[in-house]
């Protein structure tokens, strides 16, 4: 049951895009198209779900041990960029096209906020494993969605007639906020 | 002592990630001609896909595989198709630069208006409501290909017609898909015969609706027989190649100038 409440709060309540405010780099840059957003959130889940297992096993296996928990910052970021240097070559192989859909923004997963805030939110919470597991997929699962309705959003956005000031990031961002205002309405779903 | 552990944990972990991507580096390695990278960067990189492939990127791969010329890049032009083909070591055809053209005389003077236009100030729109001028075929001067040009090459002149800048052109042909009544048109720089006009009305009607209308006269036709030819009540030019130089000044005897030269800042 425990499980199960983490997976859900992970998705609405705690969104990492909406309530956390992390990882907002490829949640604007990348959610022009439905296409190219679900697969930014699914590279993001792979990394988020991946850095989570392997964030895990070295606090536990290494930094906790040795009495290194000061190094979980530098440690994390390691394996972090490893990831994302993995995820790149993949995705370079099997799919040109994405490669070339993702462009900048798929090295960028390394500095996105987001999947340190992660490791470090799993580290904190003394998740043991199977809930860090948990953590790192529910959490990839609510970044896509949120990157997925704010690609659906902008999509109309382009079609209709917005004030030209707020063209492009403006009305973006004002999405944003209000979107994370109606995520908000989630926090009631759990007590 | 103390500091060894930490140093060493990081090392270890440091070789460990590194070992982990040199072999998928091995196992993941795409090969690449080296060339497609070379004569991308040579490209515009406006990704207008005016040569017929979806970007840059995928006329460049064309290019390199030999299934397109480098001379297919209007937006390069020239210069860019040279230096494309040096770099390969191939052959360019002749390359004659081609420069949007506006096929319409029908001024705001010219053409009268049925009445004032209400709506969404766009060509598009305009059109869908059969348009604010009597004339049906003309340029609606709402200036919609203004908008689609990425170059700045058009501009609306006060008379109510869209100029080219043959300078800033580059013939990727985004006006001529945004004008919804055909108007623009790509052709050579050398080219200096046109009809200005798509009207297909009748004679009378055409004078009626606008003074440089083509009211298919005859006059241009039996100047130069082998090259143009009156097809719907409008003089269309079947190969500019064919018309004779000596013979244009007869051409431009057009009653309605719907047939001559272009004026010097480009009208037509």
């Amino acid at each position: 049951m425990d499980l199960v409440f983490l997976f859900i709060s992970a998705i609405f309540v705690n969104n990492f895009v909406l309530y956390y405010f992390l990882g907002i780099c490829p949640f604007l840059g990348v959610s022009k198209k439905i296409d190219s957003a679900l697969s930014m959130g699914l590279a993001v889940t792979f990394v988020m779900t991946i850095t989570a297992v392997v964030s895990w096993m070295i606090n536990h296996w290494i930094l906790i041990p040795f009495h290194l928990d000061y190094l979980q910052v530098v440690s994390f970021i390691l394996v972090i960029a490893s990831l994302v240097q993995l995820v790149e070559m993949f995705i370079r192989k099997i799919s040109p096209p994405l490669y070339q859909a993702l462009g900048i923004y798929l090295p960028l997963i390394t500095t996105n906020c987001a999947i340190m805030g992660l490791a470090l939110l799993a580290s904190l919470n003394n998740y043991d494993f199977i809930k860090t597991v948990v953590f790192g997929v529910s959490s990839g699962l609510g970044f896509t969605l949120a990157i997925i309705l704010m690609a659906g959003i902008r999509e109309q956005l382009d079609l209709s007639d917005v004030p030209k000031p707020l063209e492009g990031a403006g009305i973006a961002l004002i999405v944003a906020g209000i979107m994370a205002l109606a995520f908000n309405g989630f926090i009631g779903m759990i007590k | 002592m103390n500091i060894l552990i930490p140093v060493l944990t990081m090392m270890a972990l440091g070789f460990l990630f590194s070992a982990g991507l040199v072999f998928a580096y091995k196992k993941l390695k795409v090969e690449e001609d080296p060339r497609v990278e070379k004569v991308t960067e040579m490209l515009p990189q406006a990704n207008c896909g005016a040569c017929g492939y979806s970007g840059c990127r995928a006329f460049a791969e064309a290019v390199v595989q030999g299934k397109a010329s480098p001379a297919s890049c209007p937006v390069g032009g020239e210069e860019g198709a040279q230096e494309i083909a040096a770099a390969l070591g191939i052959q360019t055809g002749e390359i004659i630069k081609k420069v949007a053209r506006v096929h319409c005389r029908g001024t705001k003077e010219a053409a009268k208006d049925k009445g004032p236009y209400w709506g969404i100030p766009t060509c598009e729109a305009a059109h869908l409501l059969g348009g604010q001028k009597l004339c049906f075929y003309g340029c609606l001067g709402f200036g919609d290909c203004v908008k689609a040009c990425p170059f700045d090459a058009i501009y609306m002149e006060k008379d109510g017609l869209p100029r080219v800048d043959d300078e800033k052109c580059t013939a990727c042909g985004k006006c001529v898909d945004a004008c919804p009544r055909n108007i623009l048109e790509l052709h050579p720089l050398n080219q200096n015969i046109f009809v200005f006009c798509r009207s297909l009305d009748r004679g009378p009607t055409a004078r009626k609706v606008c003074k440089n209308a083509c009211i298919a006269c005859g006059i241009c036709s039996r100047a130069c027989p082998e090259a143009i030819t009156i097809e719907d009540n409008l003089a269309k030019i079947l190969n500019y190649k064919n018309i004779i130089p000596e013979k244009t000044p007869e051409i431009e005897k057009c009653p309605t100038q719907a047939i001559g030269r272009l004026y010097k800042n480009n009208e037509g």
